[in-house]
């Protein structure tokens, strides 16, 4: 009885987002099937952060481990090294788990800042420089009424959705800046158009984007 | 702080995504730890990565990467502290971090100001990669940054006084994006000598012949 229950809650899940569990990794699957499958992937997080909870930490990993391989891919890197990659990543997202902030940031939005971050680290053996709020010149954010907070898989797909709706060439510049890591100029040189054109198009998608993510404020 | 002048969205977005090198990265940081709007906008920017990282196809990993991950989590509760308290020396000091780090030892509280000549100094600051070239400038107040106009992407961040060009007045914590299209000739407001961050991935372009001569040597 308990185990169909599992597997309805795994059935349920898939239908809600394919993208989830579309393309189980064979080896992992067997763990994510677990009493988490009914969770999202920020009560995972804040589950690992709160009980180092192992099997919500195979949840995320199931999830991110895989696309983050996927996406340092794109970025350049050789398999080898984008495994490497998404499992440090993951290493991270266990280190570092109480550091985050569901009401600021979703899952996803912070695991990639992670891997964003290891990579410039690891590969361009380089530094990201980040404002330091223990800095007594950070001006710290005004204190804002509680915000409404929205699901996250809601906000998520308002996110996706906003994308996916953007003109294609505006989805574009944003593919190569955020799948490519490609400067300005270079996704200029790659499309054939100038600067100023690149610049124009990730303006009016970024400012599109504000506008359904400020709607839920 | 009134902040006027923010970082344009192009930038923002290349910044959180991760595109940009090192000195454009240091002046946006430095802005956002100043503007808590350009660090809302940026969450904002990072949240489409965010987007961008759950539509992809997941790639298949090798057989034992899950166990591989497992042992090196540890067993005991490692759990970093949120946020790591560092001594904070409330010197005289006036620059606010990620730049501070960039251009004081740890207990120096002495900027290194190199004479630049029509009573101007500035400080520059090396980077790991050098795709663009960072330093800190020091304009007498009252006093004008000979005209001159850009052969590439200048990026200006005020930390002290102000300056007015034909742009406008950018004070501290504003952020002026000047490109090839921008002849201007930056006054320092009287009063205060005004300190700013300049990042540019190419020299600037003069339009005295004498400044120009002397360019090579200033190395700006």
């Amino acid at each position: 009885m308990f185990a169909q229950s599992r597997l309805q809650s795994i059935q349920s899940e898939t239908v809600r987002d394919p993208a989830i569990f579309g393309n189980p990794v064979a080896h992992v699957r067997p763990i994510t099937t677990g009493r988490n499958g009914g969770l999202t992937l920020n009560d995972n997080l804040v589950a690992v952060a709160n009980t180092r909870d192992r099997e919500a930490f195979a949840a995320l990993f199931g999830h991110f481990a895989p696309r983050i391989k996927a996406f340092m891919l794109k970025r350049g890197c050789d398999s080898g090294t984008a495994e490497e990659i998404a499992q440090m990543t993951l290493v991270t997202v266990w280190r570092k788990a109480a550091l985050f902030n569901p009401e600021k940031a979703s899952a996803a939005t912070w695991v990639f800042t992670i891997a964003r971050n290891l990579h410039i680290d690891t590969i361009r053996k380089t530094k990201r420089p980040e404002p330091d709020p223990t800095d007594p010149f950070f001006v710290p954010t005004p204190d804002k009424p509680a915000d409404t907070l929205i699901a996250e898989q809601q906000d998520a797909k308002k996110l996706k959705n906003a994308i996916s709706t953007l003109p294609t060439e505006q989805q574009d510049v944003l593919r190569l800046s955020f799948y490519e890591e490609k400067s300005h100029g270079e996704i200029a040189d790659q499309l054939g158009v100038p600067l100023g054109t690149v610049k124009s198009r990730m303006r009016l998608a970024f400012g599109r984007i504000r506008k359904v993510i400020g709607d839920n404020e | 702080m009134n902040i006027q002048h923010h970082i344009g969205d192009s930038l923002l977005v290349s910044y959180a995504s991760g595109g940009l090198s090192e000195a454009w990265s240091l002046l946006v940081a430095t802005h956002a730890a100043l503007c808590p709007t350009c660090r809302d906008r940026i969450a904002d920017a990072e949240a489409i990565g965010g987007a961008f990282i759950d539509s992809l196809e997941p790639e298949a990993l090798s057989p034992s990467a899950f166990a591989d991950v497992l042992g090196q989590l540890g067993s005991g509760i490692e759990i970093e502290a949120a946020i790591a308290e560092k001594p904070v020396a409330m010197s005289d000091r006036l620059l606010p971090e990620p730049l501070c780090s960039y251009v004081l030892d740890a207990q120096d509280a002495v900027l290194p100001w190199r004479r630049l000549g029509l009573g101007a100094f500035h400080i520059p600051i090396p980077m790991q990669d050098g795709t663009a070239s960072a330093r800190l400038l020091r304009i007498p107040a009252g006093r004008p940054v000979p005209e001159h106009g850009h052969g590439g992407l200048e990026l200006t961040l005020v930390l002290s006084g102000a300056f007015t060009d034909g742009e406008g007045r950018f004070g501290p914590g504003d952020v002026e994006e000047a490109d090839e299209s921008l002849v201007h000739t930056p006054h320092a407001v009287p009063g205060e000598d005004c300190i700013c961050l300049a990042v540019t991935d190419a020299p600037l372009k003069f339009s005295s012949r004498i400044v120009r001569i002397m360019q090579p040597l200033l190395n700006i």
